[in-house]
């Protein structure tokens, strides 16, 4: 930046004195939310909301003036008179069947879908900008949306706010499945907040947090809502929101309890001064499986009951405003905890790095009677340094087997016997007692075969093409331009020379 | 056996003819790219470009301003020429053509008026002057219009008042004090030099100079208002009323050079990026003026990028000191607390810190109300908007009498010094653009020029021609107008995205590529040639042997 420089004041003839400062009422509110709900897998997911609602008509008002909401997006609502905007990116996939349905919905990668207003002429063009610029505000790749990836859905995507007519012609939707989401595009979306991260409920916004989460999924919502109760005029509504998932039990060495501090490695430690709401919702339903009770730390002031996504939920609620809620300990630090341990399991997980260690996944598992267990790992193919491929790369690449080591109960119950003195085939395996023996299993070995590029095909072609053509223009031009003749042998071959001789001796007249 | 020979070496130089006649002409279209004539000739004239920059004066004389006898010769028409001495390639000529004639009777009585304002507004209303253009009215030499120990006047709009002389000499005399005038009222070398300062050579004054705003087709206006500490401080600012009041109307008179858009926003949590010092002594804390630098950066990220336009952006920030900073000062390089505790930065925008009030923490509990006053606020704001827009103090002749603006904050020979500024600037800076494209399209060789390109550079050397005809022909205005359209249209082609799609195509890609075809092609015939060469020559060589 240049040398700034102090001003030497030039007095002005203003007109009119200022007579005015009146306390008019806010025309815009926030309202801010985390719902944190364990998953039936054990895992956790937390889910921030933050709702700025403005009470004004963005595409009338020449001149804008911009308090809690963000003016990068408050100008596109105007430039590109936009009805609604759905923006979301999210890194990994929402498992329904283990985590039950989600709050939000968003499919992997980018997601973009957009009502423009019917004063809008050339939609595909504004469209395009639109995705640049707001490609630029993001720091995503969503400058790849193009006629080849955009769709105009009929049926399925209604406006989620006010709309008077449905021409699905200002409609646009996108999706980019290829989009990596990382903390540069956190950090945008963050800066979007009027607290930033720095008071309320986003100081939990840590990235390095919350991009070591099975799932993660962050939008922004922009809509038109009904001002009052009769819908006279409309306000703004945006809705940021992110969800993620924790893995409760990797982090939590098996455990499945809780608290804001091991999840977000920050606590709460004091409301943002401008939200006229900031809570966070536990959901502290008790699902009565294996008949194990949760209990939260600090208690709850309050709970709130409903059905939600089709089944009856508790949430214990923590009011940030709310002075006695934080002033107590200075801080917010909610825990969970369940009350009775899992049974007596063990899971040691060491997660592998990149040529220096493979994974180690231990379990220890009583097994019920007849029954079958299956332990299942996903894997995901990867492509190699192009020198670590082995000399035959096609034939795969060897994981090794895993191993079963058991203690079987045994039929009969034997009889303790001096172990120096026993069968040298029955005494590898110390035995504690003689109702049980060991036995330790191996799987067979899996051949996982990896992709194996091929860099130099298309040198290749040229190569080969280039040869095909000057083999055989070679020879064709040898064929036009060399001269063939038949040159007559001067001497015989050796068996003439040898019946030369031999005549020369006999005195027979030569060949 | 001879003929079989010859056919072959028939085949051989046809088997060349062919590959050269047929091959090498039809290799050489194929893989050609498409370049689209330039004007490469006219754009190397524009570097030589002389511009002639005609403002036209016209000089009014009252009855009693000159003697009888010169009187006489009226009307007639003098023209005063002279080169501005820059360190720039391109020749720039001021040229002030006066335009003599008598003063008509509704002239001659609002001159004899009793100030200059009235007989201003007087003067105002039958005519309409054109952008750039001058009216000086010589008035006698004891008027009462002007007080007695003034010379000359400089009223708001495009007019000035000239005392007269009775001399012998008289119209010299005049001619030098209405040219001293009409240069503070339009051009002058410093207005050039700043217009110019990118393409200058680095001199000590051009931190100064590199002040103004680059010209551009509009600019976007954004008041920032800080408050770092929303705990203590709920800061109110009626913006909306004060860029009604303040800001539109500067900016209505200054529609002329560009668009305009105005917006603000409020950022909470927003911190300088410094720690300010604190000085026990009178208990507040001070920013020096060399850290003063270092307090944007952090500021700015938060400030958001213009998603909306292209134009550039120029910030006015507001800051309120959080509470334990408060009441924070900015102090000059001698350590003297700067009087409107504001800056600014060149061509970014300006900073005010906005202490609250001491006495408002002892009345009530936090977050404590503050209501910002903004008179003061836009007070500084404007000012610097002028300055980032380049409109600097004139410099007035000795004795003249300098009006002040009108309640818009600026002049109107103020904007038409800025017309003659930005023109010039936009000329210069079309004329850089034209010429590195030139260079650059012919140092590549593997560039494609497109139709649309050329026709855009077309465009911009016609534009550029037209703008210093209408420059020198006086219309100000349409010079303008020429002047941007010239800038638009040479950036788009410059910026143009089809020149970079083969930009990267390495002759050793191209050897890859072109060696296994060409090499077991070229080689028998090269080979046959040169065999057949040699033995012509020996069969040339023999006959000489025999003779």
């Amino acid at each position: 930046m240049a040398a700034a420089m102090p001003l030497a004041l030039f007095v002005l003839q203003l007109l009119g004195p200022g007579g005015w400062c009146l306390a008019e009422p806010q025309r815009d509110s926030l309202r801010e939310e985390l719902v944190i709900t364990p998953l039936p897998s054990g895992d956790v997911a937390a889910t921030f909301q933050f709702r700025t609602r403005w009470d004004s008509e963005l595409q009338r008002e020449g001149v804008s003036h911009y308090r809690l909401f963000p003016k990068a997006l408050g100008q596109l609502i105007s430039k590109y008179s936009l009805r609604e905007l759905h923006l979301s990116f999210t890194q990994g996939f929402w498992r329904t069947r283990y985590w039950g349905p989600p709050f939000l919905q968003a499919p992997s990668g980018a997601e973009l879908w957009v009502w423009f207003q019917d004063t809008v002429t050339n939609v595909d063009k504004s469209w395009k900008e639109l995705s640049n610029v707001l490609s630029g505000i993001f720091c995503a790749s969503l400058n790849f949306i193009d006629s080849t990836n955009t769709v105009t859905p009929t049926a399925s995507f209604k406006p989620l706010g006010l709309a008077n007519d449905t021409d699905h012609y200002f409609l646009r939707y996108a999706v980019l499945p290829r989009e990596v989401v990382c903390t540069e595009n956190l950090t945008p979306w963050k800066k979007l907040l009027p607290c930033s991260s720095k008071a309320g409920l986003s100081v939990l916004l840590k990235a390095d947090r919350l991009f070591h989460t099975s799932y993660h999924s962050q939008a922004v919502h922009i809509r038109p809502v009904c001002r009052n109760a009769r819908c006279t005029s409309i306000s703004w509504e945006l809705r940021q929101t992110l969800s993620v998932v924790f893995d409760a039990f990797i982090t939590g060495q098996g455990k499945k309890d809780w608290s804001l501090f091991r999840m977000f490695s920050r606590t709460l430690t004091e409301p943002c001064p401008l939200a006229s709401e900031s809570r966070v919702y536990v959901d502290i339903t008790n699902y009565n499986q294996d008949n194990e009770t949760l209990e939260v730390n600090p208690p709850p002031t309050t709970t709130y009951q409903d059905v939600i996504l089709g089944t009856r939920k508790t949430y214990a609620i923590y009011d940030l405003l709310d002075t006695a809620t934080i002033n107590n300990s200075r801080n917010l630090n909610i825990q969970l905890k369940w009350k009775r341990p899992a049974e007596n399991g063990y899971i040691h997980y060491q997660p592998a790095q990149d040529r220096l260690q493979p994974h180690l996944l231990e379990m220890l598992i009583q097994l019920p009677a007849n029954s079958v267990t299956k332990v299942s790992i996903q894997f995901e193919r990867a492509l190699l340094k192009w020198t670590e491929y082995t000399p035959d790369p096609n034939h795969g690449f060897y994981v090794s087997p895993s191993v079963l080591s058991a203690l079987v109960p045994s039929m009969v119950a034997a009889k303790p016997v001096d172990w120096e003195e026993s069968p040298l085939f029955n005494s590898l395996f110390p035995v504690s007692d003689g109702s049980n023996y060991f036995v330790r299993l191996y799987t067979e070995p899996l051949l996982v075969n990896l992709p194996t590029p091929d860099f130099s095909m298309p040198y290749n072609v040229i190569c080969l093409t280039c040869t095909v053509v000057a083999v055989c223009y070679g020879s064709f031009y040898n064929l036009l331009t060399r001269t063939f003749h038949i040159e007559e042998p001067r001497t015989g071959g050796l068996a003439k020379r040898l019946a030369n001789l031999i005549r020369r001796i006999r005195g027979v007249p030569l060949l | 056996m001879p003929s079989e020979v010859v056919r072959g070496k028939r085949a051989a130089l046809f088997f060349a003819a062919v590959a050269i006649v047929l091959g090498l002409p039809l290799w050489w279209k194929t893989t050609e790219t498409y370049r689209a004539s330039l004007p490469y000739s006219q754009i190397s004239g524009l570097n030589a470009l002389q511009l002639r920059l005609m403002v036209p004066v016209t000089v009014v004389f009252t009855r009693e301003s000159v003697p009888l006898d010169d009187q006489e010769k009226l009307p007639f028409t003098v023209v005063h020429e002279r080169e501005i001495p820059l360190k720039y390639k391109m020749k720039i000529k001021c040229r002030f053509q006066k335009a003599y004639r008598r003063a008509l009777d509704y002239e001659e009585e609002a001159l004899s008026s009793g100030s200059a304002q009235e007989a201003e507004a007087m003067l105002d209303e039958p005519q309409e002057q054109a952008e750039g253009s001058l009216t000086v009215y010589v008035i006698s030499e004891h008027s009462s219009l002007l007080p007695q120990d003034m010379m000359s006047y400089i009223g708001p709009k495009r007019t000035a008042v000239v005392r007269g002389i009775m001399h012998r000499e008289a119209f010299n005399i005049i001619g030098r004090r209405i040219i001293q005038v009409a240069q503070a009222m339009s051009l002058t070398e410093d207005v050039l030099a700043a217009a110019l300062a990118d393409h200058l050579p680095e001199d000590k004054w051009s931190a100064e100079k590199r002040r103004p705003l680059k010209s551009s087709l509009g600019y976007e206006i954004t008041f920032s208002l800080l408050n770092p500490d929303p705990k203590s401080h709920d800061v109110h600012w009626d913006i909306e009323g004060a860029v009604r009041r303040y800001v539109q109307p500067f900016l209505n008179a200054l529609s002329a050079a560009g668009n305009f858009s105005v917006d603000s926003q409020i950022l909470y949590y927003a911190m300088l990026g410094v720690n300010p010092r604190f000085d026990s002594a009178s208990s507040s804390y001070y920013l020096d003026m060399h850290n003063l630098p270092h307090v944007i950066n952090p500021v700015e990220s938060r400030l958001g990028s213009s998603a909306a336009s292209l134009y550039p952006v120029l910030n006015f920030l507001l800051y309120v000191p959080e509470l334990a900073h408060s009441p924070l000062y900015i102090q000059d390089k001698d350590g003297a607390p700067v009087a409107t505790n504001a800056f600014h930065s060149p061509r970014w925008g300006g900073i005010m810190v906005y202490n609250v009030d001491s006495k408002a923490y002892n009345a009530s509990a936090l977050p404590v109300r503050v209501e910002v006053d903004m008179v003061r606020v836009m007070e500084v704001f404007l000012a610097q908007l002028r300055l980032l827009f380049g409109i600097a103090q004139p410099q007035v002749p000795p004795k003249c009498l300098l009006s002040g603006p009108k309640s818009e904050g600026l002049t109107t020979w103020e904007l038409d010094r800025l017309l003659w500024a930005r023109s010039v600037e936009n000329l210069a800076t079309a004329t850089t653009t034209l010429t590195s494209l030139a260079q650059l399209l012919g140092k590549i060789s593997n560039i494609v020029i497109k139709d649309n390109v050329a026709s855009e550079v077309y465009r911009a050397v016609a534009a550029i021609q037209k703008s210093a005809e209408e420059l020198a022909s006086g219309h100000l205005a349409s010079a303008f107008v020429a002047s941007q359209e010239a800038v638009t249209s040479s950036e788009c082609a410059f910026f143009d995205p089809s020149l970079l799609h083969l930009l990267y195509f390495p002759d050793d890609q191209k050897f890859a590529i072109y060696i296994p075809l060409f090499l077991p092609m070229a080689v028998p015939i090269l080979l046959s040639l040169v065999k057949i060469f040699l033995e012509t020559r020996k069969s040339w060589k023999k006959p000489e042997k025999t003779d």
